[in-house]
């Protein structure tokens, strides 16, 4: 069978089975909508939680983005991994004896406000909605390219799978088809890992082969080395001493971002008791780290391939796949000295050979020469890591309107069944819109999805870090905080990035920190104005330190009740 | 807040902080302020400043969040403030 059919067939057999999920478990009440009816075991909430937070990027694109950067690349792994350190030790187990729905929910309780509530919620809504339109586009792609529909209908059709289980499912819909989602994308990252690093080292275990001994006795990552300077660019595993600092704050921007996202931390609110958070973030992580351990051992593996297959060989003997990639634009060979050799140095006035790091993890099958169901597997792990965070998003996006907008601040005499009724309304509009806006994706989209993690750091992370730890923080103290932090992280992005009209040049950076990297300077500074304001301002009422006494022991957690207000 | 649960939360607290300290030191430590330093060590073929960011964090973040939950149900037994 050729790789087409095998992946007609394996993208229709998963979708199936997602579907079949989604209608098994839909959600009957507001409480299975919003937390999946808050008995999730821990190791499937932390299946669930992995599919979530791995999205196309981090199954298309990283390795990618890795393979190309070498040692910097490392910002990624740690960044992405590390914030669930953070999730588990200081913010999951309290916010899950908390007991409440959301995140706006803990800010709006204890810090006594409504206000404070909303802020919260323009906060979550804004970090979800670029996040999703990111990841609507990222479906469309993987579609269009390998089932040979146009772009719009790719988008189309996953607009249209996401609405079918998140619609009706709900948080426990989408809870048991993330399940299954991480498990066909788990596997379909490590099958061609395996694959690749057994005909590469004989080692059959990626994340010990890329550091193992090659076919030819030469440890891989030395020769990987030698043939990038060789070719003029730095040695792979050698460190951008310029860039340190820069590295530094994108890596702390990423793990207390990934800690501040409202679509991760409402994971915790599922599980029954504060125990549960606390190892369900564990199992997360052990999940997560599968393919974040991977990752880099295919990167490693693609760039070898690439320099090996491709510098200084004939264009007329490429191979197919070359062929292939090429019809899409992303990669891209122009041959400026007219020799009919592929040049690839870093020199770009001789380079000749352009390649996109999100073709990396696609092509990479092809590459190393897999049999073709490897090519439609990867692609339904795409697709499965793309659906799985888009549904997550929208949920949190639906829950903010119903619950935090009608429920707790408009409406607050609604019925469940309307809150239930309005949750469903608002996910529908959610998911139409968020495919709308991945159909034409204003330039600005894909800048600000990165950014979210400096916003998530530098507004939520301080507040709910303050809110458990620090009995004396206050209302005026937290809001000044919030706002410092997000309007400071907002202004320097919005002042270095072109893209998004600023006028600020890269050689005016403070301290050489880039704007995907400033979140980790806002954060410190609202941490910093929150202790200060609130040292000023008057305590809180006796009834929040209460509250805030009380987050503190695991012992009479409650699950969160229907219409519990 | 009674002593009991005073002492409880000041051993979380100890806790924190220790794990903590060892989250920062192997990776912003480890695989980026001394990665230059630690790349001179092999580890199989990995230098070692690249083995911590690319490997060595992420498995270490895992077994710290295992300890904790080791350490705190632990915790919480003692203090009874445990769930049933």
């Amino acid at each position: 069978m050729s790789a087409q059919i095998w992946t007609y067939l394996l993208v229709g057999v998963t979708f199936f089975i997602y579907m079949i999920i989604a209608i098994v478990a839909r959600a009957g009440s507001t409480k299975e909508f919003y937390v999946a009816g808050g008995g999730v075991h821990p190791i499937v909430n932390g299946m669930a939680t992995a599919a979530d937070w791995m999205s196309a990027a981090s199954f298309l694109s990283m390795a990618g983005l890795i393979a190309f950067m070498g040692f910097s690349g490392g910002q990624y792994l740690m960044g992405w991994t590390g914030g669930y350190v953070l999730l588990a030790l200081l913010l999951a187990p309290y916010l899950r004896k908390f007991g409440k729905f959301t995140v706006p929910d803990f800010i709006g309780e204890r810090y006594y406000s409504k206000n404070a509530r909303l802020v919260a919620l323009i906060c979550a809504l804004f970090i979800s909605f670029t996040y999703v339109v990111g990841q609507m586009k990222g479906v469309g792609v993987a579609f269009a390219r390998f089932l040979n529909v146009p772009f719009d209908t790719g988008v189309l059709i996953g607009i249209g799978i996401v609405f079918f289980y998140a619609v009706l499912g709900g948080m426990k819909g989408i809870t048991y088809t993330q399940v299954a989602q991480f498990c066909v994308l788990i596997f379909a990252f490590t099958v061609p890992a395996i694959y690749i690093s057994l005909q590469m080292t004989g080692n059959p275990i990626p994340q010990v082969g890329f550091g193992s001994k090659g076919t030819d006795g030469v440890y891989l990552l030395e020769k990987l080395n030698l043939l990038s300077q060789d070719l003029g660019f730095d040695a792979y595993t050698s460190i951008d001493k310029g860039n340190l600092v820069n590295m530094f704050f994108i890596t702390g921007a990423l793990m207390f971002g990934t800690a501040g996202l409202p679509h991760v931390i409402v994971r915790f609110f599922t599980v029954p008791r504060v125990k549960d958070a606390r190892i369900s973030a564990g199992w997360a992580l052990l999940f997560i780290a599968i393919l974040y351990t991977t990752a880099p051992a295919v990167a490693v593996f693609a760039r070898t391939n690439i320099i090996n297959t491709l510098s200084e060989k004939s264009y007329s003997e490429v191979p197919q796949w070359f062929t292939n990639w090429e019809k899409t634009g992303l990669l891209t060979f122009d041959d400026k000295n007219k020799d009919g050799i592929i040049q690839y140095v870093a020199d770009t006035q001789i380079n000749e050979l352009t390649v996109d790091q999100d073709i990396i993890v696609l092509a990479n099958p092809e590459i190393a020469n897999l049999p073709p169901w490897v090519i439609g597997l990867v692609v339904a792990g795409g697709l499965a890591a793309a659906l799985s965070t888009a549904a997550g998003l929208l949920l949190v996006i639906s829950t903010s309107i119903s619950h935090d907008l009608l429920k707790n601040y408009l409406r607050p005499d609604i019925s469940e069944k309307n809150e239930l009724y309005a949750a469903r309304v608002a996910i529908a509009v959610a998911v139409v819109a968020a495919g709308l806006a991945g159909l034409n994706p204003p330039g600005f989209v894909a800048q600000v999805v990165a950014l979210a993690f400096g916003l998530a750091a530098s507004s939520f992370f301080p507040a709910i870090i303050l809110g458990i730890f620090d009995k004396r923080m206050n209302k005026e103290g937290a809001i000044t905080g919030m706002i410092v932090g997000i309007v400071f992280t907002a202004s320097y992005i919005i002042y270095f990035k072109p893209q998004l009209g600023g006028p600020g040049l890269p050689e005016n950076f403070w301290w050489g920190i880039s704007p995907e990297g400033i979140g980790t300077l806002g954060m410190i500074l609202n941490f910093i104005i929150a202790l200060i304001v609130s040292r000023f301002t008057t305590a809180p009422p006796k009834e929040v330190q209460e509250l805030t006494e009380r987050i503190r022991t695991p012992r009479g957690s409650v699950s969160p009740k229907n219409n519990s207000h | 807040m009674t002593k009991k649960k005073s002492t409880y939360w000041k051993t979380n607290l100890k806790y924190l902080a220790l794990l903590l300290i060892v989250w920062f030191t192997v990776s912003f430590l480890f695989g980026i302020v001394f990665a230059e330093y630690l790349n001179q060590f092999k580890l199989g073929g990995f230098p070692l400043g690249f083995w911590f960011a690319h490997q060595g964090a992420i498995y270490v973040f895992v077994i710290l969040i295992f300890i904790y939950v080791y350490l705190m149900n632990k915790l919480d037994k003692k203090y009874d403030v445990d769930e049933v």
